[in-house]
Formats: C-alpha cells, structure tokens, sequence
C-alpha cells in the first residue's frame, strides 16, 4: 500500500559532458520499464564525494571511490552494450534493497 | 546483409579519416582535431585539452570481439559548431580504458566527439553507442577501404 519513493540514481563520467547523459537517459527508461520510478543527476567522477548523500545508488563510466556508504556500479555497458542486462539487473536490485 | 536501417550517424564525410600508419594515441587524436579546427568547428584549444583529459581521464571502449573503439572529448568551451569525427585505423592503436584505466585496448575506431550543449546532443552519443553495438558493423567499418563507404554504413543521407 505505501507509496513507492523515488529512488536518485547519481550518474557519473569524467566531465559529466557526454557519457553520464546516455547513461541517465536508458536508465530512467529501463527502470521505468521494470515500474521502478528513479531520478537521475549527472556529476563528474570527482564530484561524487560530495553528491553521495542524497542519492540512493552511483552508477558511473569511469573510476569513483567505494567507500561513501551507497552502493556503486562502474560499467561501460550503456556505451557498449556488453552485460546490459545484468547491469540493468544489478541496479534494479540495488535500488531494491535500499 | 546487415541492417543498419536506425543507424545515421551525423557525420559529414570530410570528417572521416582512414588511417593506414596511426603513431599513438595521441597522432589520431591531433590528426582529427585539426581537420575539425580547419572546418572551424572547434577552437585551436581543442586538441590539447582533449589530450589532457585521454591522459587523466582514458576514454577507450572495450567491445565484443578483438576491434575496440575510442570516444575522446573534450570540454564545451573548445567546441564551436557540434560534430564528430570517425577515425578508422587499419592498425589498432592503445587507448587505455575508460572504467580500467590500468588496461590497455587496441582501438581501430576512434570517435572525435565535439559537443557544446550535450543534453541537446545526445542524438550523436546514442548514435555512436548503436554503432558500437553492433560487433558486424564494427567489423565493417575497420575494414572500410574508403569514406564512400563509411558513409554508406553509417552516415546520414542529407549530411554529405
């Protein structure tokens, strides 16, 4: 019965210029998909210290620290298509268990 | 036959290169920069800061198969007028990897992307990541022996 949250997704890439928009476009549309409504930001790697907070998961394309207490997924597979779906899988999961 | 049909990539043909004697890294890099500084698409700034941020931030893409591919950029204020260049490297060159920067990736596809509003441009990125999605077209496109036929693959029908 409760409301389902909206889950923050922050998306990294090295200057927040190119990859982190394709990567926060397909997954906004494939967690929409799975019913799981998420809002993403967009940082640069460095920038993600400082944005951890208010998110529920980092997903990034390049390099970032592990150790701000969010779950982190590095993966170049929006960009290549190689283990999208398990990528897709593990995000849903992580979002879950938040 | 391979369907290429979504595919168009907004590429004009005087941006494509066919390398048969890439050095480095950095020789593709300067050699597709220039032809997009003559065009007058980006500023003289452009290469080196895409230099700077391939050396600290690596943007080689590991693909299916053994034909790896590159996307440096660099940042807003170098970019004039958006447009991409598609260097193909009949010799793969080492680009080091984007989300592994201690590994080494021999790349035979090197897209130059000059972006000034990203979100606006994201058309180009979606494009290239469809490319490079596709390991026949890949292997294509390395063994291409002309921009005709770059563009035949990849390119967009009114952009020539």
């Amino acid at each position: 019965m409760n409301q389902q949250r909206v889950k923050r997704i922050l998306v990294a890439c090295g200057t927040a210029i190119a990859t982190s928009t394709l990567v926060a476009v397909q997954i906004r549309e494939e967690m929409e998909k799975r019913g799981i409504k998420v809002e993403t930001r967009q940082c640069k790697a460095t920038e993600v210290p400082s944005y951890a907070q208010d998110v529920d998961l980092i997903v990034s394309t390049t390099p970032v620290p592990t150790d701000l207490g969010k779950p982190v997924i590095q993966t170049l597979a929006f960009l290549t298509g190689l283990g999208k779906e398990e990528v897709l899988n593990q995000i849903e999961k992580a979002l879950k268990e938040e | 036959m391979i369907d290429t049909t979504q595919i168009r990539l907004p590429i004009q043909e005087e941006n494509i290169l066919i390398l048969s004697d890439p050095a480095d890294a950095r020789d593709v890099i300067v050699r597709l920069s220039n032809l997009l500084e003559q065009r007058g698409d980006v500023k003289p700034t452009f290469v080196e800061a895409v230099w700077e941020r391939e050396q600290n931030m690596p943007t080689g893409l590991e693909l299916e198969g053994e034909i790896h591919a590159a996307i440096p950029h660099a940042e807003v204020e170098h970019v004039i007028n958006p447009t991409v260049g598609l260097a193909i490297l009949e010799y793969p060159v080492t680009f080091k990897c984007m989300v592994e920067p201690d590994k080494d990736l021999d790349v035979r596809l090197v897209f130059l992307l000059a972006m000034n509003e990203p979100k606006k441009q994201i058309e180009m990125l979606q494009q290239v990541a469809m490319i490079l999605q596709n390991p026949e077209l890949v292997q294509r496109l390395s063994a291409a022996s002309s921009t005709k036929e770059v563009m035949e693959l990849i390119g967009k029908i009114d952009s020539t």
